[in-house]
């Protein structure tokens, strides 16, 4: 059976979600190419809706848009985000962005609940990019969404899987695909999150700020699918120090 | 005409409230003045300099040191250092926008600028309609951002007459600044309700005895009032707000050092507020030669640009026209993130006759188009918006 991503009945086969903000425009076809990507994700407040430098006419066809709700420092705005995102045509897809932190740019996880209640009721896809916090985790699955999507490290910093345990928590407490977003800086550690049973990998920084945009956008593709074969198969057992050939407690028994 | 301001006894306590002016309660004035009066930038060594560097959050004493003269010789590792933070936060995002002064008539004596009442310009203030046509004008050149900027006279330029220009832009622009002279929360809050998003005040100077000698009349003399602006916008609604000292009037490194410090505590105590920097140096104006920037080089003022952005590294950045073509093509690969194009700082002119003078000459008059292919051959990307108003 062909492995898929399922985001509310919609099935992808790619598991690697792509930024477009932070690198030039007439890089993104490339590297949506080279990352295999069928899934982009586009701020909203960067749409322009003039002919100069407008995002939407560097994406290519075919790949679902992933708007989010940028910009937003609550719930209701967030809600009157995705309601632009759809009067634009951009579908119905939306990744939730409540942040009212312009240092950090940490999500507000309770409005982000909020939003992700409002618009699950109005038949978006919705995709709530939070704090790995579980309880919030659980409000966000009970009010509708198609995933979570959990910080790995701030927004930018590259720094990698820093909220590690907390991320396993939600992938082994929540029945939903677990996509890390956020802070992923290195194919390695996007490798590290799906050997760890992440359903998905979201980058942007750390591929617009590599130096050849399309190959580390290839190189996070491989990673990728490398840790999903990984989790797939199983991983082995992890043996720490010396062999643990002998049974130093137990082995009176067979005496 | 004799100005009877230049007689100091003929001019207003400035640090005294006029009426209708709002009070509100904050006491961040008197935290920046200490932590400015503090500041000893001459204590610092080379040593203090490489820590800054060294640290993955810059303090408030690691910004002290890198506005130092101490750190002059480590600028070429500051401006790395500043580059990669501007990459991290901004990716190779350059925002574009252009300025539209709609008028240039102007109640208050700062004796540096060319809009000043008492110097004798053409006085102009654009009509609806006339508003409109130079937003056309800029609206086809393909920007989405527009900066709304007036001379300070609330009798000639009221707080109504900015409200129906923004509501204006709204109509050719996704995102709106304004620059205009200080007001009540209230007001703010109209604005914001007219489509502006942005307020951005200069402080000029945060030495508030300097300040004095400089503004001798009008609102603007009122320091308290002109400091608590940003806060005031803040509070009224505006979503960020935009600092400056003018470097060059004063102690550059002190007022740099209370710009930095002033847009610190207000993120600190509103923690949404989105930050932004000018860096304006003093260039020459219109009949003034009194005052020259003889302390603020190049290397000064990218010193100051790459400290504010390595202390707060999530702000945005505006390069002025003042400066020259070779300085922003430059500045924009390292700290800047923001910048004008097809600037006109008189009153109208774009479609048809220039109406009002300008408030100082400028150092880069390309086209959009020209800025913007820099920027792309600079291997940056151009953006016209990024800021969505709901």
């Amino acid at each position: 059976m062909e492995d898929k991503l399922i985001l509310k009945g919609h099935e992808f086969t790619s598991r690697f979600i792509l930024g477009s903000g932070k690198y030039s425009l007439d890089l993104i076809k490339a590297a949506v190419e080279q990352a295999g990507a069928q899934i982009i994700t586009l701020a909203l407040r960067r749409a322009a809706t003039g002919d100069v430098a407008n995002i939407l006419d560097y994406i290519p066809k075919g790949v679902t848009l992933l708007p989010n709700t940028s910009g937003a420092r609550n719930a209701e705005e967030a809600v009157r985000i995705a309601h632009l995102a759809r009067e634009l045509g951009c579908g119905d897809f939306i990744k939730i962005e409540c942040i009212r932190d312009s240092k950090y740019l940490l999500p507000d996880n309770y409005e982000t609940a909020k939003a992700t209640e409002q618009l699950a009721k109005e038949g978006f896809v919705v995709m709530p990019y939070m704090y790995p916090d579980l309880n919030a985790a659980r409000d966000m699955a009970n009010a509708g969404a198609a995933c979570i999507m959990p910080l790995g490290a701030p927004i930018g910093t590259n720094k990698g899987l820093c909220t590690k345990d907390f991320i396993k928590i939600l992938i082994d407490e929540i029945d939903l695909p677990i996509i890390v977003d956020a802070g992923i800086g290195k194919p390695s550690q996007a490798c590290e999150a799906m050997e760890m049973g992440a359903a998905a990998v979201m980058a942007n920084t750390a591929i617009a700020t590599a130096g050849d945009v399309a190959v580390m956008a290839q190189a996070f593709k491989k990673a990728i699918e490398a840790g999903r074969s990984a989790y797939l198969c199983g991983m082995g057992r992890v043996v720490e120090g010396k062999a643990s050939a002998s049974s130093p407690l137990t082995g009176f028994l067979r005496d | 005409m004799e100005i009877k301001e230049l007689d100091p006894k003929n001019r207003v306590n400035h640090m005294e409230y006029m009426p209708g002016m709002e009070v509100i309660d904050s006491d961040m004035l008197l935290q920046v003045t200490e932590l400015m009066e503090e500041y000893d930038y001459d204590k610092y060594t080379d040593a203090d300099v490489k820590a800054a560097l060294n640290h993955d959050t810059v303090t408030p004493e690691d910004f002290k040191a890198l506005l130092s003269p101490a750190a002059l010789p480590f600028l070429e590792e500051i401006a790395q250092r500043a580059q990669e933070e501007t990459r991290k936060h901004f990716g190779n995002s350059i925002m574009m926008f252009t300025p539209l002064y709609i008028a240039n008539y102007c109640e208050n004596y700062c004796i540096y600028c060319g809009f000043n009442c008492h110097n004798s310009i053409h006085r102009a203030r654009l009509t609806r309609d006339e508003i409109e046509h130079e937003m056309q004008a800029i609206a086809k050149t393909g920007l989405q951002e527009v900066l709304i900027l007036t001379g300070e006279s609330r009798k000639m330029s009221d707080v109504k007459y900015i409200g129906e220009a923004c509501a204006l832009a709204k109509k050719y622009f996704k995102v709106i600044g304004v620059e205009v002279y200080p007001m009540n929360s209230d007001e703010y809050a109209y604005l914001h309700k007219c489509g502006a998003d942005y307020v951005t005040v200069f402080q000029e100077t945060y030495n508030s005895d300097k300040y004095e000698t400089l503004h001798l009349a009008g609102h603007k003399r009122i320091f308290p009032y002109r400091f608590y602006a940003q806060e005031r916008a803040i509070l009224g609604g505006m979503r960020g707000v935009g600092f400056a000292a003018l470097l060059g009037l004063s102690d550059f490194r002190k007022d740099a050092f209370a710009t930095g410090m002033h847009a610190y505590l207000l993120q600190r105590k509103y923690p949404h507020a989105e930050i932004a920097f000018s860096c304006p140096r003093l260039r020459p104006i219109i009949n003034n030669d009194k005052i020259n920037p003889k302390d603020v080089h190049e290397a000064q003022l990218l010193q100051v640009i790459c400290a504010y952005r390595l202390f707060m590294p999530f702000a945005s950045i505006t390069i002025s026209t003042r400066e020259c073509e070779r300085f922003r093509n430059n500045v924009i690969k390292i700290a800047a993130t923001k910048i004008s194009g097809g600037v006109d700082v008189g009153i109208g002119g774009r479609d048809g006759e220039k109406k009002g003078d300008e408030q100082f000459e400028i150092s880069d008059g390309r086209s959009v188009e020209e800025v913007y292919k820099a920027i792309e051959d600079a291997g940056l990307q151009p953006v016209m918006s990024d800021y969505i108003y709901v």
